[in-house]
């Protein structure tokens, strides 16, 4: 076990399980006294935690780069080891455009975005609510379900799967994939990689599956048949582009959704109000993004910069503290509270400026869809040991165990 | 009154399009601009205003005549 954290503004831990489990009041004390905080855990990062320094951080691309966007830093392999054995190193890629600067990030982002319109996810969303009402009606009569392993995590997965053109009973071995690269892998760096390549080796099978009966109507024949400057694009590129759809499209969305349900778990009166008003659901999926925004990204530091009196050097990390920015109160009213029909909400739970999260309208429809399919069979629930609920976090924060009861 | 979006700073969140569907599109890629000339109706100046206080890029403008 890592040490106590004593001073969370020089030694914070966000690996730590009082972090984890309940991060909002030290966001509160690290934002009134030490806005950009600093570690030396995990590689060492600095931390900001208000609105506005998020908002300049993530706009300034020329110092702030994305090539490096994970939480924790990533040993690199030994010297001697062989080059069969590291993911990326082996299939010569990053996870564009997430992972990318302009110029490649321009073309790259414009290649991903029309798949995702609002539009074009509109069209998953009947396979989405079919697929949630089967899960409830799944459970339903048991009275009990984990309404994160059972639900929650259920969903995106068959999602992602759908879209990019690959058999939906992947799903549980995708789950475990990116929960290892994204989750428990963050920490114990050999996991992290054997995930990557389980990710990319079985990735590059589809593409060359497709390769072979091109034409297919989804996410990977779409990528293969698409050029840029009027050539394809190349192959290496569309692997990377269909590991950053699966790694970003399934932790993410099922922390949201399980947030969602957490909350609602626990305050009857918007149960209420989303099944009496459902016109409010749009806006009420703003709020609970701002609320529980389960997302913490990383820039690395292109070139030494004095931001907000620190000296950041070219190399160090800066934690993309999103949650934290959306509970500031000098942007919003009441950040501690939800409030379904709050009206000023510029939130950047999806993030801002040019990596603004691809999926963005995904996520919504799935979180909009599966709360309201769970609300149409179990209007009346609650957590069955609000103490018992077990959380993931670091980069992804979300619940993970959550026993719930109805009558 | 009008609606600008300035398309240096839209990021295609969307946002302005669910809130005021009757005063802004958006193309393929989620990048929004007004309808039309973007002159706003009586009716929707208060959408118009809930699109600028909700727009993450801070993109939208208004422009009183």
């Amino acid at each position: 076990m890592a040490e106590p954290v004593k001073d969370w503004t020089t030694d914070y831990d966000i690996f730590a399980r009082e972090y984890i489990k309940n991060p909002f009041p030290i966001w509160d004390d690290l934002r009134e006294g030490c806005p950009v905080a600093h570690s030396e855990r995990w590689g060492g990062s600095w931390m900001p935690t208000r609105y506005e320094d998020l908002f300049n951080i993530a706009r300034d691309t020329e110092h702030f780069s994305s090539r490096d966007v994970l939480v924790a830093a990533i040993q690199p392999p030994p010297e001697d080891a062989p080059e069969d054995q590291e993911a990326f190193t082996q299939y010569n890629v990053g996870a564009p455009p997430i992972t990318s600067d302009p110029p490649v990030h321009t073309w790259a982002r414009k290649l991903l975005l029309p798949p995702f319109s609002a539009t074009a996810v509109a069209k998953w969303e009947q396979e989405t609510r079919e697929l949630c009402a089967e899960l409830v009606d799944g459970f339903v009569k048991a009275g009990r379900a984990d309404g994160a392993a059972d639900y929650a995590q259920q969903i995106p997965p068959r999602v992602i799967a759908s879209m990019l053109g690959i058999p939906k009973e992947m799903a549980g071995t995708f789950t475990e994939w990116v929960r290892g690269f994204l989750e428990l892998g963050l920490t114990d760096p050999e996991l992290r990689n054997q995930s990557a390549l389980s990710i990319f080796t079985y990735l590059n099978e589809a593409i060359q599956e497709h390769k072979a009966n091109p034409g297919r109507d989804d996410l990977i024949g779409y990528l293969l048949s698409a050029t840029v400057d009027g050539a394809p694009v190349p192959e290496p590129h569309v692997l990377g582009t269909c590991f950053l759809i699966m790694v970003a499209g399934i932790d993410t969305t099922w922390s949201s959704i399980g947030s969602a349900i957490w909350h609602l778990a626990q305050h009857p009166e918007d149960r209420a109000r989303l099944i009496a008003e459902p016109d409010l659901m749009p806006n009420a999926i703003e709020e609970l993004l701002r609320a529980y925004s389960p997302v913490t990204m990383a820039r690395y530091v292109a070139s030494d910069v004095e931001y907000a009196g620190c000296p950041m050097s070219e190399g160090d990390k800066v934690l993309m503290n999103f949650p934290a920015a959306n509970r500031d109160p000098s942007v919003f009213e009441h950040p501690d509270q939800v409030i379904l029909d709050r009206e000023k909400n510029p939130h950047i739970a999806f993030g801002v400026g040019i990596h603004r999260c691809a999926g963005s309208n995904l996520a919504r429809m799935e979180m909009r869809v599966s709360i309201e399919e769970w609300l149409k069979r179990i209007p009346d629930y609650r957590l069955e040991d609000p103490e018992n609920v077990t959380w993931a976090g670091g980069q992804v924060r979300g619940p993970r165990k959550m026993p719930v009861v109805w009558p | 009154m009008k609606v600008k979006v300035d398309s240096e700073k839209c990021q295609g969140h969307n946002r302005c399009f669910v809130l005021a569907p009757g005063l802004f599109k958006v193309d393929e890629f989620g990048y929004a601009t007004p309808r039309g000339d973007g002159t706003v109706p009586p009716e929707l100046q208060e959408k118009a205003r809930l699109a600028v206080t909700n727009c993450p890029e801070r993109a939208i403008e208004i422009i009183e005549e």
